[in-house]
C-alpha cells in the first residue's frame, strides 16, 4: 500500500475527485501554478487544466463568495484558505451565506462546497499562522466542521466533505503535514512512512463524516481530542502510565455522540484537550454534552487542557502549546479526582 | 490641537426644509450618448462613465442609437408589468400596515429597472438580486399570490416561514436567493457566471447592488473577481440616491460615479437612465450579449430615485424634503413609458385607466387567494417541525433530539 504524508493524502484525494467529478474546480492564493504554499494541490493543475485549478486574488471573501455562487450553479468548489488565520474576511460568507442557503431557500439552493485551511501552532508561525478557529464554525447551523489527525484520515475525510451536498470546513492540522507530532518539539519528527495510518489506499474511499474512531483502548479514563492533540494524548498516556481511551473525534459537527457516551460510561472519567484557547471553545461543548449524558457514571470532574485565553505567541510557543506535561499532568489530576 | 487637519463628512444638498436642488445631477441630452459596438476596447468609452444613456426625450420620443430594441407590443408588455409591480406595491405595503405582515419594501419610481432588465435575459440566466428587484419576478410572470405567501410566511410559503417578507427565492425563475446581508449577492453573481464559464455553457449571471452597498468589500471582491476571470455577468448598480437616510455622497466619497469605479478595473462601464424603460432594455441587452460573446463583465449604473420610504419601518420625511420626488429630474418611468407609447398612438388615456382597474382586480384577486393560506398572525402557519428541516441535507442526531424536544 502506497505511504503518503499529510499533504500528499490530502492532494489525491483531491486528485480522485477531480478525475471522478467534472464538477470539482480547486481554487485559491498560490494553488494553481505553484500548488499551494504547503503543496496540497501541487500538480493538480497540470493535470486538470486551469479551468479547473487556477489561483485566486488574496481575497478570502471573494474566494469563498465565488464558490458559494458556483455551488449554486452547480459545481463543487473546493477552495482553500492559506491559513486558518485568514479566514476571518469571509467568515460574513460562510455564516451567513453558505451555512443557510439550503435553509433558508427551503432546498432551492445549496452549497456543496468545502473550505480548506491549515490550522493550529508549532511552526513559531505566530499569532496569525497559528490559530485553532473551530469554535468560530461549530457554533453556526447549517455547517460541518472536520479535523483529521493522519494522512488516512484525511483522504477520506476529504473526499467525503467533496462528495458531501452541505458546506464543510476542513481544518488541516499543519503541525500533522508531515509527520505525527506528539507535542515534544525538541525530538525529531516521526515521518509518516513510518506510522501505520501513513498508508493510505490508491483510488476512492471515505471515512464518513460524523464518526470519531478509538485510537487508543483503555479503562482508566477517556480523552476527547482531535487533530494535533489525539497524538500528544496519546504520547502523555504513555508518560504519566495512565491506561487512557483515547477518542479521535474527527468531525466535530455532527459530533459522534454514540462513541463519546459509550466510552465515557465505560472509563467514568474524562479529559477534553484541545490546542484552541480554552475560554467558549469546542471543550466548553464537549464537556457539556459528556455532562448531559454520563453525569451519573462519572467519577471525578470533567477537566479541560486547552490554549491559554491569549494571542499564539511567537517566542513562547512552547509555553503557550498544551503539550505532553500539561495534559499527562491533567490526566493525573482526573485519576486523582 | 492646533493643526489644521479637519475630518471631511459629507452631507446632501438639502435637508428637510429645504427646496429640493438637483442642478448639480448632470443629464445628458436623450440620444446624445453613443452605442458602442459590444465588442468596443474599454479604454474607448471611458467617458460613458460619466455621462448617461438615455432614450425617451421630453417630447416622449424614442431617440438615439440606443433605440428600437423593443416593439410595441414589447413595450405595452413592459407597461403592464411595471403597473403590475406598482399594485402589488401598493397592496402588499397596505397589507403591513393592516397587521397582515412584518415587514415590506416597494421599489416605487424604480421599476423600470428590474423589469426592463429581465427582458433582456433568457432563460436558465440567473439574478443575485437585492430586496428592491420584485420586477424581475414580476416581469418574469413568477405567480403573485406566491410571492403573498411567502410575504405573509403562511402555510403555502415557498420558503416554508423561515424568511423574512420579500426574501424570496426561485431557481426556476433565475432569482437567487435574497439574503438580507448587503452586497454578499455580489460576489456569489459572480462565482456563478465563472462556474458557467468553466462548465463552458451560456449562461450568465446578473449582480445586483445598491449604491450604499457599493461601500462593502464584497463589491470591490466582485469586481475584483469579474475583472481577473472575465466572468460572464452583469454587475448592476442600482444608485437610487439614497441608503436608507444616508445620502450616495457617503458610498461614493469623491468619486465622479458609481459606474466610474469600474474604470480602474478595466471593465467597461455604463451610466444609464433608469426610469427610461427603452434605455435600461438597451444597455442590458448591451451588456448581456458582452457577456453571452465571453467578452467579459460590464458594470451598469442605473441612476434613478428612491421615490418612497426605504422600508416600513422607514420614515424619509425626517431626512430628505417631501418635494424632493417631485423634483427628481428623471421623471416617473410609468408615466415616461406610457407617455412614449400614447404618442406612437399603441396607448391611450382610456385603455391606461383600464388597465390599471384590470392589474388592481388582478392584485385583489392574487391577495385573496394568498390570504386564503393564512397571513403571519392568523390562519394557517408553516409546520414547526419543518423549522429543522434543511439545515443540512440529512438531518443530524443533535437536531433530531431538538425537534423532539421541541415536541416534533
Amino acid at each position: 500500500m502506497p505511504r503518503m504524508t499529510m499533504i500528499e493524502a490530502i492532494r489525491d484525494a483531491h486528485a480522485v475527485k477531480m478525475a471522478e467529478d467534472e464538477t470539482v474546480v480547486v481554487y485559491g492564493e498560490d494553488v494553481g501554478y505553484f500548488g499551494g504554499v504547503f503543496r496540497c494541490t501541487a500538480g493538480l493543475q497540470e493535470k486538470f487544466g486551469r479551468n479547473r485549478c487556477f489561483d485566486a486574488p488574496i481575497n478570502e471573501s471573494g474566494i469563498v463568495g465565488t464558490a458559494i455562487g458556483m455551488a449554486a450553479f452547480g459545481l463543487r468548489p473546493v477552495v482553500e484558505m492559506q491559513f486558518a488565520d485568514y479566514v476571518y474576511p469571509a467568515y460574513d460568507q460562510i455564516v451567513s451565506e453558505a451555512a443557510r442557503l439550503r435553509y433558508r431557500s427551503a432546498g432551492d439552493f445549496t452549497c456543496p462546497l468545502v473550505v480548506r485551511m491549515p490550522t493550529g501552532g508549532g511552526i513559531f508561525g505566530g499569532q496569525t499562522h497559528s490559530q485553532s478557529p473551530e469554535a468560530l464554525f461549530t457554533h453556526v447551523s447549517g455547517l460541518k466542521t472536520v479535523v483529521p489527525s493522519n494522512p488516512y484520515d484525511a483522504k477520506g475525510l476529504l473526499i467525503s466533505a467533496i462528495e458531501d451536498n452541505d458546506p464543510v470546513i476542513f481544518l488541516e492540522p499543519k503541525r500533522l503535514y508531515n509527520g505525527p507530532f506528539d507535542g515534544d518539539h525538541d525530538k525529531p519528527v516521526t515521518p509518516w512512512s513510518k506510522h501505520p495510518l501513513g498508508e493510505v489506499p490508491e483510488g476512492r474511499y471515505v471515512v464518513p463524516l460524523g464518526k470519531g474512531v478509538i485510537r487508543r483502548e483503555g479503562s482508566a479514563l477517556t480523552v476527547l481530542a482531535y487533530g494535533t492533540m489525539v497524538h500528544v494524548a496519546e504520547a502523555a498516556a504513555e508518560m504519566v502510565g495512565v491506561d487512557a481511551e483515547i477518542v479521535d473525534l474527527r468531525t466535530l459537527v455532527p459530533l459522534d455522540m454514540e462513541l463519546i457516551e459509550t466510552s465515557v460510561k465505560k472509563t467514568g472519567r474524562c479529559l477534553v484537550v484541545h490546542e484552541a484557547t480554552l475560554t467558549s471553545g469546542f471543550g466548553a461543548e464537549l464537556v457539556s454534552v459528556v455532562a448531559d449524558a454520563c453525569f451519573y457514571h462519572l467519577e471525578a470532574p470533567i477537566v479541560r487542557v486547552a490554549g491559554w485565553d491569549t494571542p499564539y505567541p511567537h517566542a513562547q510557543e512552547w509555553d503557550y502549546f498544551p503539550g505532553q506535561a500539561r495534559v499527562g499532568g491533567a490526566m493525573k489530576r482526573v485519576m486523582e479526582g | 490641537m492646533t493643526g489644521g487637519l479637519r475630518l471631511h463628512v459629507p452631507e446632501p444638498e438639502v435637508r428637510p426644509g429645504g427646496t429640493p436642488d438637483f442642478s448639480g445631477v448632470k443629464i445628458a441630452r436623450a440620444g446624445s450618448v453613443r452605442r458602442p459596438p459590444v465588442d468596443v476596447d474599454p479604454a474607448e468609452i471611458r467617458d460613458l462613465a460619466f455621462s448617461i444613456v438615455r432614450v425617451l426625450n421630453r417630447a416622449g420620443e424614442a431617440v438615439g442609437e440606443w433605440a428600437g430594441t423593443l416593439d410595441d407590443e414589447e413595450l405595452l408588455d413592459g407597461l403592464k408589468a411595471m403597473m403590475r409591480v406598482r399594485a402589488f406595491d401598493r397592496r402588499m405595503l397596505m397589507a403591513q400596515r393592516q397587521g397582515k405582515t412584518s415587514f415590506y419594501m416597494q421599489c416605487l419610481g424604480e421599476e423600470a429597472i428590474a423589469c426592463a432588465f429581465r427582458k433582456a435575459l433568457r432563460p436558465g440566466d440567473m439574478n443575485f438580486p437585492t430586496y428592491r428587484q420584485q420586477g424581475l419576478l414580476i416581469a418574469d410572470d413568477y405567480p403573485l399570490v406566491d410571492m403573498m405567501c411567502q410575504i405573509y410566511s403562511n402555510s403555502r410559503d415557498p420558503l416554508k416561514g423561515r424568511q423574512l417578507p420579500i426574501m424570496y427565492s426561485s431557481k426556476s425563475h433565475g432569482f437567487f436567493s435574497i439574503s438580507g446581508n448587503l452586497a454578499t449577492q455580489f460576489v456569489q453573481g459572480v462565482g456563478w457566471a465563472m462556474a458557467s464559464a468553466i462548465r463552458g455553457g451560456d449562461k450568465i449571471a446578473a449582480a445586483w447592488i445598491g449604491d450604499g452597498s457599493t461601500a462593502e468589500s464584497d463589491f470591490h471582491s466582485g469586481m475584483v473577481f469579474a475583472s481577473t476571470y472575465k466572468a460572464p455577468v452583469v454587475l448592476n448598480i442600482v444608485n437610487n440616491q439614497w441608503a436608507i437616510s444616508t445620502f450616495q455622497g457617503i458610498a461614493k466619497g469623491g468619486s465622479g460615479t458609481f459606474a466610474a469605479r469600474g474604470l480602474g478595473f478595466g471593465i467597461p462601464s455604463l451610466r444609464v437612465d433608469g426610469n427610461d424603460y427603452l434605455a435600461v432594455h438597451a444597455a442590458a441587452k448591451w451588456a448581456v450579449e458582452r457577456a453571452r460573446r465571453n467578452l467579459g463583465p460590464t458594470l451598469i449604473e442605473w441612476v434613478t430615485y428612491r421615490a418612497a420610504a426605504h422600508s416600513t419601518s422607514d420614515d424619509p420625511s425626517a431626512y430628505r424634503p417631501k418635494e424632493e420626488t417631485d423634483a427628481w429630474p428623471l421623471g416617473d418611468p410609468v408615466k415616461r413609458l406610457k407617455n412614449h407609447l400614447i404618442l406612437t398612438g399603441a396607448w391611450s388615456e382610456e385603455r391606461h385607466v383600464q388597465a390599471e382597474a384590470e392589474v388592481d382586480a388582478e392584485i385583489l384577486a392574487a391577495q385573496k387567494e394568498a390570504e386564503s393560506h393564512g397571513t403571519l398572525h392568523t390562519g394557517p402557519k408553516p409546520s414547526v417541525r419543518d423549522m429543522f428541516e434543511d439545515v443540512y441535507e440529512e438531518m443530524p442526531p443533535h437536531l433530531r433530539r431538538q425537534r423532539q424536544e421541541a415536541g416534533y
